[in-house]
């Protein structure tokens, strides 16, 4: 067993695990975080993604025992109590689901996107990017006007 | 995955000697290879040496017409760096082409050469650029270095601790990537350093990442893509899979050397 603890969302969580754990099963199984999503389990698809000390990574490919110490954000914590995150927002609005299978892990993506690319993103940009998140439903139009909607909503709620 | 006993070391040689001690250990470095073999169970080894801690281990310098990239540098930081966008371009580049975006944010540059996987990228630059890859015991020529599929000269344990690239006078990287999986189908990194040229080739070759001599003694005479009319590489040594047969990439090889020759020049 090894010693881990990190932040999650804010909260201080320690742990005795087997170091096999990978962090997204310490957050859906220890954690009971089921927010994070494990699409292929083969570092493909993207659903995992979580922020570890600010960095978009797949939390499938990641053992939780490399992230002692670290600051860990999922899905559960972008939104601010009963309101939205506005990447969150704005997949709503811009129909970005439709399973909403693999929407945690676009959300977190897009979110660092903005934090690395600013608020002004074209859509090209926003494809490239999302080279690493596949979506089964949606032909990931909406998905693309969402990020490009959110990303000006982080904008303006900055200023 | 199969049981390990999982190690943190503190330093570079902390971490030495217990991948001296332990034979069947492996070491972790952003895991973007190495996990999702150990989940296969391709891949089973007895103690994981991560190497997470190592600090000492990041970090670019670009002095004395060398750039230098320390082991765990990670492939974000390689694109998105001033200095490597500044001596060598198509090494930022090349970084900004690998996997996807969480990819590069944990996979390391000491991990892909250490790999050297048929289809990686890095290889190429490392060879192309007459690299040096240093570890925790000696330096080692690039065209010492890679062996073969997934070989290279590392001793069990050696741990590599950077790599340095001559700042060449021109160079680019051309990448035909597999859409599914984003590694090279074909890639292409040609440099002319020092008045000559190199041309390595990453994805095509039964033994891994190879220099093209023909095309380095045609671009010597004339950098210029017309120097590769007619020229192709033997499609016996190359591989086929249900991606592209040998034929096809025999035929790549070519027009994406063109096209870096093209472009950097
Ligand atoms: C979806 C996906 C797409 C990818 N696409 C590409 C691509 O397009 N092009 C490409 O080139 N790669 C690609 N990769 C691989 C990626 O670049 C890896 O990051 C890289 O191959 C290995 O680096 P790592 O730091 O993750 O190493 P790890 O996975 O931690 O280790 C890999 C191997 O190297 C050894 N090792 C690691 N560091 C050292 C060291 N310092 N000294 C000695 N041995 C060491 C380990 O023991 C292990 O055997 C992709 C990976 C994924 C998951
Ligand atoms: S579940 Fe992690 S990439 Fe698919
Ligand atoms: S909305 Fe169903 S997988 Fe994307």
């Amino acid at each position: 067993m090894t010693a881990v603890s990190m932040t999650v969302n804010g909260q201080h969580v320690s742990a005795e695990i087997d170091p096999r754990t990978l962090l997204v099963q310490f957050l859906r199984e220890h954690l009971r975080l089921t927010g994070t999503h494990v699409g292929c389990d083969t570092s493909q698809c993207g659903c995992c993604v979580v922020h570890v000390n600010g960095d978009a990574i797949k939390s499938c490919t990641t053992l939780a025992a490399t992230c002692d110490g670290a600051d860990v954000v999922t899905i559960e914590g972008l939104a601010k109590g009963d309101v939205l995150h506005p990447m969150q927002a704005a997949f709503r609005e811009n129909h970005g689901l439709q399973c909403g299978f693999c929407t945690p892990g676009m959300i977190m993506t897009a979110v660092e996107l903005v934090r690395r690319k600013g608020t002004d993103l074209d859509e090209h940009t926003i494809r490239e990017e999302l080279e690493g998140n596949l979506c089964r439903c949606t032909g990931y139009h909406n998905i693309v006007k969402a990020i490009g909607a959110g990303a000006q909503a982080m904008g303006a709620a900055a200023e | 995955m199969y049981e390990f006993t999982y190690h943190r070391p503190g330093s570079v040689s902390e971490a030495a000697k217990l991948a001296g001690e332990h034979a069947d250990g492996k070491i972790l470095a952003g895991g973007q290879t190495l996990l999702p073999t150990m989940k296969q169970r391709l891949a089973g080894p007895s103690d994981l040496i991560d190497l997470s801690r190592l600090d000492d281990l990041r970090g670019i310098e670009v002095k004395g017409g060398v750039v230098t990239i320390k082991a765990l540098t990670r492939h974000v930081t390689v694109a998105t760096s001033a200095d490597v966008k500044a001596a060598i371009p198509a090494l930022a580049e090349l970084a900004g082409m690998i996997g996807d975006p969480a990819v590069r944010n944990k996979g390391t540059i000491g991990g892909s050469v250490a790999n050297n996987d048929p289809a990686a990228d890095y290889p190429s630059a490392c060879l192309a650029l007459g690299a040096t890859i240093t570890t925790n015991k000696r330096a080692i020529k690039a065209d010492d270095f890679f062996k073969g599929l997934f070989e290279t000269a590392l001793e069990e344990g050696e741990i590599i601790t950077s790599i340095s690239f001559p700042v060449p006078e021109k160079a680019n990287y051309q990448k035909f990537r597999n859409p599914a999986s984003r590694y090279a189908l074909v890639g292409v990194f040609v440099a002319k350093t020092g008045g000559h040229v190199r041309v390595a080739v990453t994805g095509a070759g039964s033994r891994g990442v190879f220099r093209v001599k023909d095309f380095e003694a045609a671009l010597d005479a004339n950098f210029a893509p017309a120097a590769l009319d007619g020229k192709s590489v033997a499609a016996s040594g190359l591989n086929s899979d249900i991606h592209a047969d040998a034929e096809y990439r025999a035929h790549l090889i070519t027009v994406m050397a063109k096209r870096a020759v093209a472009a950097a020049a």
